[in-house]
């Protein structure tokens, strides 16, 4: 069936009422040299020549490369149920939807996903979820501009510089100062970190594992923060957060991560999934929608958006974001990815994955010229510094089928050797062992 | 509805001044403009804060209203039982359902009385 949205009697029946003798016309405020030159529209196709086309063209990808590219960004095992379920019809939606108390089943599923990263980030409250890891931190910190009033965010350079970037462009016209705290050799510097933080910081924010890999432990310089009536926010990794310690632990106000790795595939920059989860102090400066569970007037479990006073339909100018939806149908894989997975599986796959890290580290740093960037403990992802430009040894390495990383360079001046690496349950140490071999021969 | 030994701000809050303490609440036309109450947000125990500036808000399941400071101070007391029990404001908006107290610094300014408030309400509410 094609679709014509207006017939031709339709158009000149419109243009008649409102007295345009053309579309020309009706366009005529648009001037010659600002409409484009020619659409260039090739003839229609059939379906099946459209899709042998877009099949040449998807044939074009690289899908097949042994890949230990991380940065923000994991290739964990999604289990098929993840697929099966949320294709479902009944799910099959990518909002928070209108009328939403009218669906039950889809409130139902944001509130269990709420209570699962609640859970997992050892945290009070979740929101239903924003675009990403990214915007998720942006709405952090502007939750703390409001709570406290200030305007001074105290980042280290250790949270991933995707996010910085991000968070640079976000607040570029607002009133609102980003102060960068130096990462140590890919330590996060939490003395320095401590020191920066005075009477006029709104927020510090941190990440866990750091952007190099390294793990640490937030509590002391959490306290800090509160000493200081500054909120603090912490950046994790969901997968991890099985393992580490959590920032509810931490005693971090704000509790954001990147939800890819729970049940989401890698897909050039999303769709992805924001986490947000806070303390019950902070929850009434929370942005977006939120479901609670109640009862109705005959004593029934049911579900509906709650703490509405906060959104822009109630709140208008002063709402705490203009967001208002989520990211429903990405929510709703991570919550089943979760629940597939359960507690243990979860943990296992964090496990596996530390460990390929681990032997991956042991075989590369033994490469003469290879040494360990990430100091202390770290999880499933390390820097190392290579005797050669990072950006070569990743070119050599990608043309013969394997991606070994994310190059330090590209966001750290001075660190164009340095080479992050990461590994999930999905590595092999088959491949490992050709990946450190491959290094050997690039290196030579 | 409007007490006569009370002071008013014009956004509706009212003040009880004794010493160099004041009571601080909104007034019964407030909260009958807003409807149920369901959440009261106030400031913290040693915030200060200048006459006409935010202080807090409040939140019916229609509306968000900021409440402002009608004096300027530092905050020595907030009715904690509003956290609980945030229908207080609108059962007894004089009494139980008062927000928080000020140490005043300077003389209040600005403040309405009985009279001139009601001419206040009177006006708002046609």
């Amino acid at each position: 069936m094609p679709y014509v949205p207006h017939t031709e009697d339709e158009v000149r029946e419109m243009l008649a009422t409102i007295g345009v003798d053309s579309v020309d016309d009706l366009f005529a405020e648009i001037t010659e040299d600002m409409r484009p030159k020619s659409f260039d529209l090739p003839e229609g196709l059939s379906e099946m020549e459209v899709l042998s086309k877009l099949e040449a063209m998807a044939a074009k990808n690289a899908t097949d490369r042994v890949s230990f590219l991380g940065a923000g960004f994991y290739d964990h095992y999604i289990p098929a149920a993840v697929d099966a379920l949320t294709m479902r019809g009944e799910f099959y939606t990518a909002y928070t939807p209108y009328q939403p108390e009218a669906s039950q089943g889809t409130l139902q599923a944001i509130f269990e996903y709420q209570t699962a990263v609640t859970r997992l980030l050892g945290m009070e409250y979740a929101n239903a979820s924003v675009y990403d890891g990214g915007t998720a931190l942006y709405e952090a910190l502007m939750m703390a501009v409001r709570k406290t009033k200030r305007r001074k965010i105290i980042v280290s350079e250790a949270l991933n510089p995707i996010y910085r970037v991000m968070l640079d462009s976000y607040t570029s016209n607002l009133d609102v100062k980003l102060v960068t705290v130096p990462h140590k050799n890919g330590m996060t510097d939490i003395e320095g970190l401590k020191n920066a933080i005075d009477d006029d910081t709104a927020a510090l924010l941190v990440q866990n594992p750091n952007f190099f890999g390294s793990i640490n432990d937030f509590t002391e310089l959490c306290a800090a923060a509160k000493a200081k009536k500054a909120v603090s926010i912490i950046s994790s990794y969901p997968v991890l957060q099985t393992l580490l310690k959590t920032p509810g632990d931490m005693g971090a106000d704000i509790a954001v991560a990147e939800g890819q790795s729970l049940g989401l595939p890698l897909s050039f920059g999303g769709p992805y999934l924001g986490i947000m989860t806070c303390t019950k102090k902070m929850v009434r400066q929370l942005p977006g929608r939120m479901v609670g569970r109640t009862k109705d007037s005959e004593g029934r479990t049911g579900y509906v958006l709650t703490l509405q006073a906060r959104e822009q339909h109630i709140r208008r100018q002063k709402a705490t974001s203009n967001i208002c939806s989520n990211q429903s149908l990405c929510a709703l894989r991570a919550l089943v990815h979760m629940c597939a997975l359960g507690e243990l599986g979860m943990k296992r796959a964090a496990r596996v994955s530390v460990e390929r890290a681990h032997v991956c580290a042991e075989r590369l740093t033994a490469i003469d010229g290879v040494n360990m960037l990430t100091q202390g403990p770290f999880g499933n992802e390390f820097a190392v510094t290579l005797p050669m430009n990072a950006f070569e040894a990743i070119a050599k390495l990608t043309a013969r089928g394997f991606v070994p990383g994310f190059p330090l360079g590209r966001y750290y001046d001075g660190l164009e050797n340095g080479l992050l690496v990461a590994c999930t349950e999905k590595t092999s140490e088959e491949q490992i062992g050709i990946f450190a071999e491959m290094l050997k021969g690039a290196l030579k | 509805m409007i007490p006569k030994d009370l002071l008013y701000a014009k956004s509706h809050e009212w003040v009880m001044v004794e010493g160099d303490i004041a009571t601080v609440g909104i007034s019964h036309f407030a909260q009958e403009q807003l409807g149920d109450l369901t959440f009261v947000e106030l400031p913290e125990v040693g915030d200060t804060f200048e006459a006409g500036s935010e202080m807090g808000s409040v939140e019916s399941v229609k509306a968000a209203s900021e409440i402002y400071a009608p004096v300027t101070g530092e905050v020595i007391e907030i009715n904690e039982a509003l956290e609980d029990a945030p229908e207080k404001v609108n059962e007894e908006p004089y009494g139980d359902g008062w927000l928080l107290k000020f140490k005043i610094k300077g003389d209040p300014e600005g403040l309405l009385d009985a009279e001139a408030y009601t001419s206040v309400v009177e006006s708002e509410a046609h």
